[in-house]
């Protein structure tokens, strides 16, 4: 390709297969306190 | 769904249902603003040639060949295939608790004068610390509601915190206690303004606490024109000395730099960098939560100096690589699982305040509304019909998250910033959405510059 460069694959669609376990940390409690983000969450199922 | 923005010089189009992010040409930006995804089939068709007569007929031919192929890969224009929104809803009742936000002391040492909890109090007029047993007891609470999640999550907060160390100490130990019992792993936060930080606290929150977030909001003049002490006297210089002690000793457990930007320091670049330039590498500055009436609330006639500062600050930080941006920390390879993206803070089912008399709110901005009153740790209430109200909250359930290319990003938003501002936690606070979009297409633009400097280098 010379008119795209992906910068990253299809990670959502894969994270369903594996998702869902519940132990990840709760959004709020990292930093933030008021303004609810969670795309810097760091997954606790990650090998 | 695609979304397609210029942001730091980059053209990117990120696919929103399957997280792809590509880095663009002018020409394939151009092609791609013109398509909807029924129109990626065959040869590239005339019309689009003539719209973009700017372009030469090679480069946008080509340009449709890649967008085509990535269409083919699942990497554009993916379907919504996740889950229907009935089922969305019915996914989190009966959701167990797995994180507390424990308030030790409705007391503050500082009269900070955005204080969403009315400087400690939460608007109550009873300035009070928490006792041993009430902590027990919410720890407890915990304990049973948590069902198989092996992870548990105390946050000491305030008002402040350090104000009620006996019961901070007594908790985690108490908790500690549970660990092998019950097969729990106990994770602390401390959030705290700094006043009474010593050599012996210091100690004890490096050994025990995983994270701590310490308040400051940047340069002297702007922390102590809000952060003020009880005298009336301004807070920066008591507290940089001890945060600057407390984070040297931390070794590689996580802090943060947390600070607040109001209209009268739109310029709170400024601030992240000063923060940074103390010595402080993980740092948050965070627009302040406040009713419209204030007069340091931001408004809607604020956004384009707003969101232009976000765009400085991120070309600030690509310059250097010793800060770590709280809202720019964007994990698009490995962050939390769409499920997670999907559910949000978790406010009101996985996650309640409680309060120094035992009682639970949805979360930490709700402590006072007697509207949203849980339950209490001392009698064994809660409020399961409001915390399935509260787990039906997605992305899915949210009428206005349905178009938004960052839903999967923000989750929904804040719960109580949507009460506070439109008066229904379902509906979105639009001005919060902004700032939150802004800051999704900052971060993922530096990751394209990022990669394109490393591509050059």
């Amino acid at each position: 390709m010379t008119h795209v460069k992906t910068l990253n694959g299809a990670t959502l669609k894969n994270s369903a297969a594996h998702g869902g376990c519940g132990e990840c940390q709760t959004s709020c409690q990292s930093a933030c306190k008021t303004s609810c983000t969670v795309a810097n969450q760091k997954c606790e199922n990650q090998k | 769904m695609v979304h397609t923005f210029h942001c730091l010089g980059v053209y990117i189009a990120v696919d929103v249902y399957s997280g792809a992010v590509h880095i663009l040409d002018k020409t394939a930006y151009d092609v791609l603003n013109l398509l909807d995804e029924t129109a990626l089939d065959g040869e590239c068709p005339d019309w689009v040639f003539e719209k973009l007569s700017g372009h030469s007929r090679e480069a946008v031919g080509a340009a449709w060949a890649d967008l085509q192929e990535l269409q083919r890969g699942g990497l554009l224009f993916t379907d919504d295939s996740y889950l229907d929104p009935d089922t969305a809803v019915l996914m989190q009742q009966d959701a167990p608790v797995k994180a507390l936000c424990l308030h030790v002391s409705h007391d503050c040492n500082l009269r900070c004068q955005y204080c969403f909890a009315s400087t400690g109090d939460f608007g109550t007029g009873k300035r009070m610390t928490m006792e041993i047993d009430t902590a027990k007891k919410a720890i407890d609470f915990v304990v049973q509601r948590s069902g198989s999640r092996r992870n548990i999550e105390i946050d000491f907060f305030g008002g402040e915190p350090l104000m009620a160390m006996d019961t901070v100490k007594a908790a985690v130990d108490y908790a500690r206690s549970l660990e092998k019992s019950h097969d729990k792993s106990f994770r602390f936060t401390i959030t705290t303004n700094g006043v009474l930080l010593d050599d012996e606290n210091i100690a004890y929150i490096n050994r025990e606490m995983s994270n701590a977030v310490l308040s400051l909001d940047g340069r002297p003049e702007v922390n102590d024109a809000m952060r003020e002490t009880v005298a009336g006297t301004g807070s920066y210089d008591v507290i940089l000395p001890k945060f600057q002690k407390l984070v040297a000793g931390r070794g590689d457990k996580d802090y943060y730099l947390r600070g607040t930007f109001t209209r009268r320091n739109q310029d709170f670049a400024a601030d992240v960098i000063h923060i940074a330039d103390q010595g402080f590498r993980h740092v948050s500055v965070e627009p302040v939560v406040g009713s419209p009436d204030c007069d340091y609330t931001l408004r809607e006639e604020d956004l384009p100096v707003i969101l232009k500062e976000y765009e400085t600050l991120a070309e600030e930080l690509l310059k250097r690589d010793d800060v770590n941006f709280f809202h720019f920390n964007v994990d698009l390879s490995q962050g939390p699982c769409v499920i997670k993206r999907l559910r949000g803070c978790g406010a009101g089912c996985e996650y309640v305040a409680i309060t120094p008399d035992g009682d639970i709110y949805p979360c930490h901005q709700f402590v006072g509304n007697e509207d949203y009153r849980m339950g209490n740790v001392w009698d064994g209430t809660f409020d399961m019909e409001l915390s399935r109200e509260f787990a039906g909250l997605n992305i899915y359930s949210r009428p206005a998250c349905q178009d938004c290319w960052a839903k999967f990003y923000c989750s929904g938003g804040c719960s109580a910033s949507n009460l506070l501002v439109n008066g229904d936690i379902k509906e979105p606070n639009e001005f919060g959405c902004q700032l939150q979009r802004k800051r999704l297409e900052c971060a993922i633009a530096m990751k394209a510059r990022q990669e394109i400097s490393k591509k050059e280098g």
